[in-house]
């Protein structure tokens, strides 16, 4: 009961840290969507070069977070912004990349070979046929890529607090600190929620893209 | 006009090249239909995809209406050459109209001239355009999708159709009753297409010429007729079965076969004067015919020999009758079916037509086999 006490009388503090949380994880996973898509197409071109793409946005998820904050504070800080938003934000970018590299690559790459070769035989350009049939064609596996790179990432933001980049972490890591699990306790049922409540939104997105008829 | 002129394919591979089309020289007229037949891996879906450059060629020049298309784009010369594959490959994100307007919308076509033509097309396949032009490929059955893969090809009008297997994936039943349909439209668009198959049955029926490869080769290059009644040599032979003789029945029709100087007669005829109609005609039997000259029954000279009374007291029902555009093979089936020798055939309005027997439709067969119209031209083979 105590924790509900806590919620209803720090409501502005949790809303203003929620949105704070939000602002890194969209602004972050959307810079990844527009770097990540044309990486994921590019990639399609060449076996090898995808293999080599996969396996670097593969090896940069296994850096636990913690570790990648840390490095980025002497590189950063030679533009004054070792800590802070800014770290947290390509932090999440440079995570985000392999769930929304890879489904792109996948998607585009499974694209059935009876289609690509009718849209060739009816004399589409590669950009052409990207455009009106690989890219529409993917959406959905795309999105799918995009919903895990956000509800991975709101858990990591969580632990960019302890950098200085504010969100839900904050509560966490105060609780921690001062022995407070009212604190702890809130902060964590808020970035739970806050991921529950981000991958639902997002897959009403998901369902809205899709073209009519790939829809079952 | 399409002219394949030293076409060559040289697939390299770690061990040795491999030649998938070897020197390919053919003609096909406008407005006729080449099937190019024969077995997996003889090169004819090669040969047939070089010529929209779906495959380079190694060698060699395709010639469309006289142009050498070397001399064209890829794009621009495929959005001109109607093109249709055995999976059909309707796009699932778009709807039917969508994907019929594909290549009419490539080649910057009004939208509504396009949207018009998508329903004209379908109505010319028999799909009410209400109904299907807002629909998905997949709420349609594997034969409306094959229609609509055909006419999403002749779209934009283009003078020259590849159809690689087109039909190969429908159920026997909806392939028959679609090549007929593609038989009708092709009567009258008149459009130049090479057809891929492996299916004798369906090279017989659809092809007004029939190119048989193997290796990369052409073995023989004719009509239908000419293959099965004088294949090139052994291989063409074994290839269009033992059964040649047989596949040419569908080549002719009851009309070309039948007889049209046949007694009739009324049932209500006097027996005298129907004798004496068979004695002039030096005939053993007459067909009897209703008021709408409908064949409904038969009379023989020897029953009625002698007798008194209509034709009516001596007509037999007819076992079975057939329509006079039917092919040998249907009237073939027929005779058997019903144990006769001979059956009459009705026209469109189910009138009276002629008679076919079978010594007439072994008469037809044993025709082209006959010494005088025996050494066709048989070209190709190179």
């Amino acid at each position: 009961m105590e924790i509900f006490g806590f919620i209803a009388n720090n409501w502005p503090v949790i809303l203003r840290l929620a949105g704070e949380h939000i602002s890194i994880v969209a602004v972050a996973v959307g810079l990844a969507i527009l770097t990540g898509v044309p990486i994921g197409i590019a990639i399609t071109q060449n076996r090898r070069v995808a293999d080599g793409v996969l396996y670097v946005a593969s090896i940069i998820v296994t850096i636990p977070s913690i570790a990648l904050f840390g490095l980025m504070i002497p590189i950063l800080s030679k533009i004054g912004q070792g800590i802070g938003w800014l770290p947290a934000v390509i932090a999440i970018l440079l995570y985000s990349q392999l769930p929304i590299v890879r489904n792109t690559y996948t998607a585009i790459t499974n694209v059935d070979p009876a289609l690509r070769e009718a849209a060739i035989g009816m004399g589409m350009t590669p950009f052409q046929r990207l455009t009106r049939l690989e890219i529409p064609i993917a959406i959905p596996v795309i999105m799918a890529g995009v919903r895990t790179a956000v509800v991975m990432n709101i858990g990591v933001a969580a632990i960019a607090a302890y950098i200085g980049a504010g969100g839900l972490g904050v509560l966490i890591a105060r609780g921690i600190s001062q022995t407070d699990p009212r604190q702890l306790i809130t902060g964590a049922l808020a970035v739970s929620l806050l991921a529950i409540l981000a991958d639902w939104a997002l897959l009403q997105l998901q369902k809205r893209l899709t073209p009519a008829g790939l829809k079952r | 006009m399409i002219r394949l002129e030293d076409l060559t394919k040289r697939f390299k591979t770690p061990g040795a090249d491999i030649v998938a089309a070897d020197r390919v020289n053919m003609e096909v007229p406008t407005g006729e239909i080449c099937i190019l037949l024969g077995p997996s891996g003889c090169g004819k879906t090669t040969a047939l995809k070089m010529i929209n450059r779906l495959i380079p060629p190694t060698s060699g020049k395709i010639y469309i209406d006289g142009q050498d298309t070397s001399q064209l784009d890829d794009i621009q010369l495929r959005r001109n050459i109607g093109y249709v594959i055995q999976q059909i490959g309707l796009f699932p994100n778009m709807t039917i109209e969508e994907n019929i307007c594909v290549v009419p919308r490539l080649l910057n076509w009004d939208i509504r001239k396009a949207r018009q033509r998508a329903a004209d097309l379908l109505d010319l396949v028999g799909l009410d355009p209400r109904q299907f032009l807002r629909r998905y490929p997949k709420e349609l059955s594997g034969g409306q999708q094959q229609r609509v893969g055909v006419i999403r090809a002749l779209a934009a009008d283009p003078p020259v159709m590849l159809m690689d297997e087109p039909f190969g994936a429908i159920d026997p039943i909806n392939r028959e009753i679609i090549q007929d349909e593609f038989l009708k439209m092709q009567a009258e668009l008149k459009k130049t297409i090479m057809f891929v198959s492996h299916d004798i049955d369906e090279a017989v029926k659809m092809g007004d010429k029939i190119a048989i490869f193997r290796a990369g080769r052409i073995e023989q290059y004719d009509t239908p007729d000419m293959i099965l009644a004088h294949p090139a040599n052994a291989f063409v032979a074994d290839f269009v079965g033992a059964d040649r003789t047989l596949k040419r029945l569908r080549l002719v029709t009851a009309e070309e076969v039948a007889s049209t100087e046949v007694p009739v007669t009324a049932r209500s005829t006097k027996v005298s004067d129907a004798l004496h109609q068979l004695t002039v005609a030096k005939a053993r039997r007459a067909v009897v015919i209703d008021s709408d000259r409908r064949p409904v029954g038969f009379v023989t000279a020897e029953e009625m020999a002698g007798a008194s009374g209509t034709v009516r007291d001596f007509a037999h029902p007819l076992p079975a009758t057939v329509p006079v555009r039917a092919d040998l093979r249907a009237v073939v089936s027929e005779m058997f079916a019903h144990d006769t020798m001979w059956l009459a055939c009705t026209d469109d309005h189910g009138r009276f037509a002629g008679v076919i027997t079978q010594p007439d439709v072994t008469a037809a067969l044993r025709a082209t086999y006959g010494p005088d119209k025996g050494a066709g031209p048989e070209q190709g083979a190179s």
